[in-house]
């Protein structure tokens, strides 16, 4: 591995498309500092005019859940049915609802 | 025609020298493509070659109709001759190393922006139209450009010393900015732009606060002054004028 | 592009053979990830994942990077020479397009836990391979439309499976790409349909161009699939889905009439319509010069190479600069809060 100061750290690049959106992660750009990494993001990934808003987060900044702790991170929603709307049967006259 | 027959030659003169100085410009960029420090900035480079190469095609296409003659952006920038180029001297010398590269862009287009910014209220529609468009892209240059400046001349000992050498380098060819030329009497005097030497003031105040955070000392004006925009160029036009009219010139009536 | 580079013996293939011991925990998680690959499902960054599966994607996916970025080379040798303002700023986008492929791809082996620096000294070392495309010169300007036209056409045709590839990260970095692909081959096309309406000299750059691009193009897709090594593993891991033959067919029986549109003729005397198998026969490929390109014989191996460190060497006072700034520049807004 190369040492850390040698290689400019790593950004993730989240853009917004438009207004309404989500900020949606698109990849990740290299950069030394905040600005440069936005601008590298700018410049790489909303080429084709698809983009409204630009986050960028250092990549080691981000914490993941542990995919093996699946089952019991996401499981125990899963028997939690009557979340869903469909769980409910109502009459026909009224299932707009 | 018109148009062209109420052309002032000055105001043709003045449309080429704005686009044969983007033209040139962004022809000296796209030599970076492939080629940069590092992935994220060849794209950034080559995304403002494009932007300066779009502006020479609206502003080519406009000479050509202001020049009456049909002749289209690709006759202007393919078949003229090096002393009918009119742009800055500053655009057509060698890119030497990304320090002096991204040192011209911070100067051209701090300049370019003052004067797209003064351009809207010109008398020529079309020109009013392409330095609104331009505007944009010039800010966001000279964004790009002087964050690096001022990341490079402050960076390490080596960065420091070689943009100090590019600035050096590069000043003295900014003189031809802001000298008065006959051209810019009638074109400011027929309203088609401002006369260049009305944005030196602005400039200077704009460049003068970057270069000192950037920790460069700014040379002093010198008697020399480069004449590009009145056709008289360096060595460094014909060579690159080679390469970019090859194809045109060695295969006449070639369609593309 | 490019399913070649992992059919091809490289020093860093050894590494990837399977072996050594393996705990009974890993071999049932082994037995979970093909299950999973077989269903149809992805695997993600933070899952755990055999060590030969990570292995096999970091040299994948990286050889992939690098082609992309060795591939702005012959293309750019045109760049400063476009005949129009159109083409130029058209080849400008392409090129730039291909280099951010090239960062999109670094990006997703970067999550496999390698560093971007470590990928790009194993290409300057010549560790690393890409794709030997790329080592033959662009000596017209019809070369830009062949490249587009064939070139850029067989990578989209390697490319399309691996939208669909087992690694989330592989597999969203190949949509991006692929989406952005789809101007690469019809700029080419473009490009040729329109000197072919020139001069009969630019008809003459067109057909010379054909001729030495077209084979080249054909053995893009690797080798034949009795002489694949390394397609077993990938095809049961989802990071190759159709075999070599196959996609080269595909790719003849495309090219076949497009060829015909444009006016040229194709350099294969044995090309002929096989109205049994519905596609086209083709010639056998001389892969002695196929071999001879891979094992750094070719007119440009050397020449892009050298390009690329010169590049890289050149940058590093840039890079340091740029670090050494921010390093300052976080210390000085330290002192001022
Ligand atoms: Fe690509
Ligand atoms: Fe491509």
């Amino acid at each position: 591995m190369t040492e850390p100061s040698r290689q400019w750290p790593l950004w993730e690049v989240f853009i917004r498309s438009r207004n309404g959106l989500d900020h949606k992660h698109c990849g990740s750009v290299h950069a030394p500092d905040a600005k440069m990494a936005l601008q590298n993001a700018r410049d790489a990934y909303p080429r084709r005019r698809d983009g409204g808003s630009i986050w960028v987060v250092r990549a080691e900044h981000s914490v993941a859940s542990d995919p093996d702790a699946k089952p019991e991170m996401f499981d125990p929603a899963e028997d939690k049915i009557y979340r869903h709307p469909t769980f409910y049967t109502l009459p026909d006259e009224v299932n707009h609802m | 025609m018109t148009a062209a027959t109420q052309t002032h030659p000055a105001h043709l003169e003045y449309v080429l020298r704005l686009a044969d100085t983007s033209l040139i410009l962004g022809q000296r960029l796209s030599e970076w493509c492939g080629h940069g420090p590092v992935i994220e900035e060849d794209i950034a480079l080559t995304n403002i070659a494009l932007d300066l190469i779009g502006q020479a095609r609206l502003l080519l296409t406009h000479a050509g109709a202001l020049e009456g003659r049909g002749r289209d952006e690709d006759q202007l920038a393919f078949l003229r001759r090096e002393p009918e180029f009119r742009n800055l001297t500053i655009v057509e010398l060698p890119n030497g190393d990304f320090g002096q590269t991204i040192l011209r862009n911070y100067l051209v287009a701090a300049w370019q922006r003052e004067l797209w910014q003064a351009l809207p209220g010109s008398g020529d529609a079309a020109l009013a139209a392409i330095a609104a468009k331009s505007l944009k892209e010039a800010r966001y240059h000279v964004q790009h450009a002087s964050d690096w400046v001022v990341r490079l001349g402050d960076g390490t000992d080596e960065s420091h010393r070689r943009m100090q050498a590019a600035l050096d380098l590069l000043w003295p060819y900014t003189a031809e900015f802001f000298s008065a030329t006959p051209v810019d009497e009638a074109a400011a005097a027929a309203s088609v732009g401002p006369a260049w030497a009305s944005l030196e003031a602005a400039w200077t105040g704009a460049v003068t606060p970057v270069l000192e955070v950037a920790t460069l000392a700014m040379p002093a004006r010198t008697p020399f002054l480069s004449r590009g925009k009145a056709g008289v160029h360096s060595e460094h036009l014909g060579h690159l004028l080679t390469g970019m009219q090859h194809l045109q010139r060695t295969y006449p009536g070639g369609t593309w | 592009m490019y399913t070649q580079a992992m059919d091809i013996p490289s020093p860093e293939r050894d590494e990837t053979a399977r072996g050594g011991p393996r705990s009974v925990r890993e071999a049932e998680y082994e037995a979970e990830i093909d299950a999973k690959v077989a269903r149809g499902e992805f695997i993600e960054a933070k899952d755990w994942m055999p060590e030969a599966y990570r292995k096999t994607l970091v040299r994948q996916i990286s050889q992939h990077a690098h082609s992309e970025i060795v591939g702005m080379l012959p293309e750019g040798n045109w760049i400063t020479r476009a005949p129009t303002l159109k083409r130029k700023a058209i080849l400008l986008a392409k090129v730039q397009d291909e280099g951010g492929h090239g960062m999109y791809l670094y990006a997703a082996a970067e999550t496999l836990g390698v560093a971007r620096d470590d990928l790009v000294d194993a290409l300057h070392s010549g560790k690393a391979k890409y794709s030997s495309i790329f080592n033959y010169p662009t000596l017209n300007w019809a070369d830009i439309g062949v490249i587009g036209w064939l070139v850029d056409g067989a990578a989209i045709m390697n490319q399309i499976p691996l939208c669909r590839c087992s690694y989330g990260p592989y597999a969203r970095a190949m949509i991006r790409i692929c989406k952005e692909e789809s101007f690469h081959q019809r700029q080419g096309y473009d490009l040729l349909l329109t000197m072919m309406k020139g001069t009969p000299e630019q008809r003459d750059l067109v057909q010379d161009a054909v001729n030495r691009w077209w084979w080249p193009a054909l053995m893009m897709f690797g080798p034949h699939d009795s002489a694949s090594t390394h397609s077993g593993d990938s095809i049961k891991w989802g990071i190759k889905r159709i075999s070599n033959d196959d996609l080269r067919q595909k790719f003849v029986d495309a090219a076949v009439p497009q060829a015909r549109v444009l006016g040229i003729t194709l350099p294969d005397p044995a090309l002929k319509w096989n109205e049994a198998r519905g596609h086209w026969d083709f010639g056998p490929i001389d892969w002695s010069e196929f071999w001879n390109v891979v094992n750094g014989h070719g007119q440009c191996n050397r020449e892009r190479l050298a390009d690329r460190v010169q590049a890289w060497e050149d940058g590093a006072w840039v890079r340091e600069a740029a670090m050494a700034h921010a390093e300052k520049q976080r210390k000085r807004d330290r002192l001022a809060a």
